[in-house]
């Protein structure tokens, strides 16, 4: 049998919204402010997937604006993600347990 | 095997990624590990995107390899630049390359944005309406942080502010929904001119949304603009029937909006007030002549003072951090309390640029975090302290928040050096704070100046006490 996509319109759509909008929020109310630096720039990464919906754009573009458009728009979701990585990354490597003692 | 199962599994395995990675890097120790999963979760959905060419639109079809080549080549090169310059930045200026990054993300999901709109391929009023509004907050979102990024590098320094600015802006916003409105109503079928005008009008909102905003609001502005790409990235998700982008975007928006409360909160500011206040603009006149003096002191003088101390503590800002000084501090406190001084840190929940910039700062000196306060925890210890020391900090430890109403900083939580028994400030010239504001803290009594480079002034510090050689 053929696989095709779920479409995700209406409610359903509603429901993922609803319930990814509690899950940010209860991730973040928790957190000390030690971390809020690291988390701001961690969740500047996760937006960074929006690179993977350009790169759908650019492959589906069929004029010249729209690939202009679309290689502008792959180029910006790239450094999103890559720079948000590395940069998270740096300042969490900082937290590594020291030999003295590890913050609880 | 079929290319859309493939690509669905690898977005619910990346979503289920991004979320539990999200979920380790709130805790110290498993933080480390939280963005390697991200990361991980990032890679594969990336790797998934490319089953896309084997489905694409008819009409794409006759350009399917040339659309590959470009997005590989912008995929290089974004990864490429974005890799080294993050790999390259010195660690103080984090919060401004978090802001570039930011409105990058912001940047992509208003192209998404476009291309939909001028290829004509939304269809349906919520599609067409989740599509303009992505395209109006990722728009806004990047031309605001660029303007944040380039503030807080020190490229802007103006503070762009004219009367009826408010008025000039509710008025932009008001034009570019109505437009956005046109747009959906026209089911999306209007010249191409139409959408131009729409995102040219949507980036200089966003420039002067953000031009007004002074640099030490600079840390809940883009953690605002965090949201809002988050939002626009889960929006054009719905557009294209895209969960990963709908569930990611949509987490980061509602995260990032309350991180963006914590840290107004942080400042005693509301996040309205942040935005509309025109922060620092006035006051000068309020605030009169400061009363007194400023006396300078010696580094060395200082810094003998100290080693006789028996309780000593330190109030850490930006400063510290912009001279590198971080490192030759933790020297000095080591020194002292090799000399048994009670030393330890006070840390303002604003120090340095964002919430815990400067807990990250120290940690990189390698200073242990059992003699760092946060600033609830040590306020009631300064009238105990023979000595604060403030480095490189100004509107933090200003008591006019705490005494005069007419100060625009009045209000926010400070620190209390100033009941300290004695105040030294580390400061390299006589100007006034981030926000502006002259600091009464400078001019008390029992206050004395440090002039000179952070740095500087911890080497002769340390070299004034090694001298004394000894114990007690």
């Amino acid at each position: 049998m053929e696989y095709t996509t779920t479409i995700l319109t209406g409610f359903v759509a509603l429901y993922i919204f609803m319930l990814a909008a509690f899950t940010g929020f209860e991730i973040i109310g928790r957190v000390p402010a030690i971390l809020h630096t690291p988390l701001m720039s961690g969740s500047n990464f996760i937006h960074g997937i929006v690179v993977v919906g350009a790169l759908w754009a650019l492959l589906n573009a069929s004029s010249l604006p729209e690939q202009i458009i679309g290689f502008i728009g792959v180029l910006l979701g790239a450094g999103n993600a890559a720079g948000g990585y590395v940069v998270t990354e740096r300042m969490l490597q900082m937290f590594k347990p020291s030999g003295k003692k590890a913050k609880e | 095997m079929n290319a859309a199962l493939l690509i669905d599994a690898s977005y619910f395995i990346a979503a289920f990624l991004f979320i539990f990675g999200l979920k380790r890097m709130s805790s110290p120790l498993t933080a480390r590990s939280g963005i390697v999963v991200a990361g991980a979760g990032m890679v594969l959905a990336v790797l998934a995107s490319f089953f896309y060419t084997l489905d694409v639109n008819a009409a794409a079809r006759p350009h399917l390899s040339t659309n590959l080549t470009l997005a590989l080549i912008a995929l290089a090169l974004g990864l490429g630049w974005a890799w080294r310059s993050g790999k390259k930045v010195a660690m103080t200026e984090m919060p401004q390359m978090v802001a570039l990054y930011n409105g990058m993300g912001g940047g992509a999901a208003a192209a998404i944005a476009a291309i939909e709109l001028i290829g004509y391929k939304t269809h349906g009023s919520v599609s067409l309406t989740l599509a303009v509004l992505g395209g109006l907050i990722g728009a806004v979102s990047l031309s605001g942080s660029l303007i944040a990024w380039a503030k807080l590098d020190g490229r802007i320094n103006k503070t762009l502010r004219f009367t009826g600015l408010q008025a000039t802006n509710g008025g932009l916003l008001l034009v570019l929904l109505l437009l956005g409105g046109y747009i959906v109503g026209q089911a999306g079928q209007v010249p191409a001119v139409i959408f131009a005008g729409f995102f040219a009008l949507a980036l200089l909102y966003g420039v002067m949304m953000t031009m007004p905003i002074g640099g030490a609001d600079m840390p809940v502005v883009i953690s605002l603009y965090n949201a809002f790409t988050g939002l626009a990235v889960g929006f054009e998700g719905y557009v294209l029937n895209n969960p990963a982008l709908m569930i990611a975007g949509m987490v980061v928006g509602s995260a990032g909006s309350l991180l963006t409360l914590l840290m107004a909160k942080a400042m005693n500011r509301s996040v309205a007030n942040v935005l509309f206040s025109n922060f620092g603009a006035s006051g000068d006149e309020a605030q009169g002549e400061m009363a007194g003096s400023q006396k300078p002191v010696d580094a060395a003088d200082a810094g003998i003072n100290m080693r006789y101390a028996t309780k000593v503590i330190i109030a850490p800002g930006y400063g510290l951090a912009v001279a590198q000084a971080q490192h030759k501090l933790y020297e000095l406190v080591k020194l002292l309390q090799d000399a048994d001084v009670d030393v330890k840190f006070a840390i303002h929940p604003v120090a340095g640029r964002m919430p815990g910039h400067m807990n990250v700062l120290l940690a990189e000196a390698g200073v242990p975090y059992d003699i760092i306060y946060d600033m609830e925890d040590i306020n009631d210890e300064f009238k105990e302290a023979d000595v604060a020391i403030v480095i490189g900090a100004n509107d933090t430890v200003n008591p006019a928040a705490r005494s005069n109403k007419s100060s625009p900083i009045y209000g926010m939580p400070i620190l209390n050096v100033d009941l300290a028994k004695q105040v030294y400030v580390v400061k390299r010239g006589q100007g006034k704070g981030y926000s502006g504001v002259e600091n009464a803290l400078f001019y008390a009594d029992n206050t004395q100046m440090v002039y000179g480079d952070a740095q500087k002034v911890m080497v002769a510090m340390i070299q004034a006490i090694k001298s004394l050689g000894g114990s007690h």
